[in-house]
């Protein structure tokens, strides 16, 4: 089927074009590879869509810019890949605290230190449990596809706004630099009015407004964070996976982003000499579709996670179906370019387990 | 007949609530140049305040403005962000000397450069007066903190850093000028000043800073009247006071 | 031109810069302490007949403590 508007860009460019499409008005960055094409494409492009971009004088301060743009209820977002992320920690938890929309994405790489500059799914921990201090929590979406890093971007706006909450958008090296075809699209029947009923734009006509994290009185701070606390739980309406060839498998392969796409293509190739294993893919790795996973696990299926790190999601998953069963899990070493055959082996050992 | 009038006239901007600030602290006064410069500008309504960390974290109690609380150093960025955001609307950061020259240096550096279109009131009092005392990067040579107790040892600590001096020197800069509020003379002055810096942002002329001498009678373990003469003695001495950078004046020459 | 200054006690931190500041010198500190603990400062009514309406107290002070007012005639008015 010929799709006229479709288009052969990099991830990292749908990233960037997909923070248009949901109106994105201010961005923040600082050069890091892999993800240098995002502020190279929005240092013309925010301009032209009547925006700002700033290269900032450093990640902190980026993310901190972020923290103020958003909390004037605009939409807008800075990029970076995992040392850079490992900076902004600081505001994204003060966003957190403020309760501030900002839209922070981590097209990651090899760790820990400087690590390199190739394919890892090592930030899943700092992505999913916090990373900055104090209890709180992002929402964060996965990317298979060059495609779902457009649609996710433009979701990671609306769920920033809808609870009031930063929102990460965790890619890696293999989705920022693959080039695949988008069909791009523009979001219908935005609120014109988002972020005006508590955004900061002067005190006209009414009281003040104040954002902020520090809470001094007594049982203040415990109430923020039991309000807190119940926004993340509200959250759970968000959950997003996908679901493939699950139904009749004896095995599941459980996989994120890339490695959830690499994974696909050995599952096929082994379906095809009649092996049994099927694949939930996270979309949404905060809140994570521990629900799905259990009711998978009270079927008798087996789990198998592969990461590619020394293994952070498996604690999840292990936590999701600790009741009734358990996960084996295979570690695809950061440093290196995982292949769909480097996952046959493997899927094989834990199908004869 | 006669009419009583009242010469005093505290702006409304400036909630009547009683300040945390110890006595004889200058932020109070610095509070009320803010509160005075925005009021006869017309501009409260229009005026986003940006917090920092540090004695002054609850400006927000006793300025009536929206406001956002940012980290430690980070307000410039923060105040960048706002700007970038809502470029209609005054921007203003509220400073001490350990949160914009010590761990905000480059936020506060950076955004100068960039000749954002904001204001900072920066309020030097030389020491980290909320944390309890300790060493700031203006702290003078020879001054006792709780973290150079023996008095800023030149050679361990390095010397006291010059701010408005620095920012002067950036490209971004429409206006620098330090001042003191510690008598009515140097108040005076202060009070244009600030009204000035907030003039020139309306203007869009780029980046305005004044910097406040201040007291910390506590920390400085001293009345607030010999604070006061501290201000006349020490800091005057090692942070002249005057206008550093001045666009406008610049161009009338 | 007599004139007037009120004190919010309450508000009062016993800082005393307002003493200094005080051109005529009629400001002193009272024996009187507020509810905050602080000892306050006063002008004692036959001082206030020396007020000249400068002010400089209310400038000075920190805490919004000061509020001065002048009597003028209806002709000559406040400057």
């Amino acid at each position: 089927m010929s799709q006229p508007n479709r288009i052969f860009i990099k991830g990292n460019e749908a990233i960037a074009r997909g923070a248009l499409a949901a109106g994105a008005k201010c961005f923040f960055g600082y050069p890091i590879t892999p993800q240098n094409d995002i502020p190279e494409f929005m240092s013309q492009a925010m301009f032209d869509a009547g925006g700002q971009f700033v290269q900032a004088e450093s990640e902190v301060a980026a993310a901190n810019m972020l923290l103020g743009a958003a909390a004037c209820g605009i939409r807008s977002l800075t990029t970076s890949s995992s040392p850079g992320i490992s900076l902004k920690q600081e505001a994204i938890s003060y966003m957190a605290g403020c309760e501030v929309p900002g839209v922070i994405v981590n097209v990651s790489r090899g760790g820990p230190g400087l690590g390199d500059i190739g394919p890892s799914q090592a930030d899943y921990f700092q992505a999913v449990k916090g990373g900055g201090h104090g209890d709180y929590k992002l929402l964060v979406l996965a990317p298979g596809t060059v495609q779902e890093a457009y649609d996710l971007t433009i979701k990671a706006f609306d769920l920033a706004f809808k609870y009031r909450n930063p929102v990460m958008l965790l890619a890696d090296a293999i989705i920022g630099q693959m080039q695949e075809p988008v069909v791009p699209w523009t979001p219908e029947n935005r609120d014109p009015h988002e972020g005006q009923d508590w955004g900061l734009v002067g005190a006209k006509n009414r009281a003040p407004r104040l954002i902020k994290s520090l809470f001094l009185d007594d049982g203040a701070l415990a109430g923020q964070n039991q309000k807190l606390q119940a926004k993340y739980e509200a959250m759970k309406a968000e959950i997003d996976q996908e679901l493939f060839l699950t139904e009749d498998a004896e095995l599941i392969i459980v996989a994120f982003g890339s490695i959830g796409r690499i994974v696909k293509s050995t599952i096929r190739k082994l379906r095809s000499q009649g092996k049994k294993v099927g694949l939930v893919r996270p979309i949404t790795l905060f809140p994570f579709p521990a629900d799905v996973l259990l009711r998978l696990a009270k079927e008798g299926k087996r789990f198998l996670t592969i990461e590619h790190n020394m293994g952070q999601m498996v604690e999840d998953v292990r936590l999701s179906i600790r009741m009734v069963a358990d996960s084996d899990f295979y570690a695809q070493l950061p440093g290196t370019l995982p292949t769909p055959d480097d996952f046959e082996q493997p899927i094989l050992k834990a199908l004869e387990g | 007949m006669t009419q009583e009038i009242r010469v005093t006239n505290y702006p409304q901007v400036l909630t009547d609530r009683p300040t945390h600030y110890c006595p004889g602290c200058h932020h109070g006064t610095a509070h009320r140049l803010v509160a005075e410069a925005l009021t006869d500008l017309g501009l409260v309504d229009n005026t986003i305040l940006v917090g920092s960390i540090g004695c002054s974290v609850f400006i927000y109690n006793y300025l009536s403005l929206d406001a956002i609380e940012s980290p430690h150093g980070r307000a410039p960025a923060v105040a960048t962000g706002i700007k970038r955001a809502r470029p209609d609307k005054i921007v203003f950061t509220y400073q001490g000397d350990g949160d914009l020259a010590s761990i905000g240096m480059a936020e506060i550096m950076h955004c100068a450069n960039r000749g954002e279109n904001v204001t900072t009131i920066f309020v030097n009092n030389t020491v980290y007066g909320m944390t309890g005392g300790q060493m700031a990067p203006t702290t003078l040579v020879g001054q006792k903190t709780t973290t150079c107790p023996g008095g800023r040892c030149k050679e361990r600590a390095g010397m006291a850093i010059r701010m408005t001096e620095i920012i002067a020197s950036l490209g971004g800069v429409a206006y620098a000028e330090r001042v003191a509020v510690n008598n009515i003379k140097n108040i005076k002055k202060a009070q244009k000043a600030v009204r000035k810096a907030f003039d020139y942002q309306v203007q869009g002329l780029g980046f305005s800073f004044v910097e406040v001498l201040a007291t910390c009678p506590t920390n400085w373990r001293m009345t607030p009247q010999a604070a006061n003469t501290r201000i006349e003695t020490e800091m005057i001495p090692y942070f002249p006071l005057g206008v550093y950078k001045d666009v406008k004046a610049q161009e009338d020459k | 031109m007599p004139s007037r200054v009120e004190f919010r006690e309450d508000r009062c931190k016993g800082c005393l810069l307002c003493i200094e500041a005080c051109p005529t010198g009629i400001i002193q500190q009272s024996n009187r302490f507020n509810q905050k603990g602080y000892k306050v400062v006063e002008i004692t009514p036959e001082m206030m007949a020396e007020c000249k309406g400068c002010a400089f107290c209310a400038m000075i002070c920190p805490d919004y403590v000061i509020n001065v007012f002048k009597t003028a005639s209806e002709k000559g008015g406040a400057a």
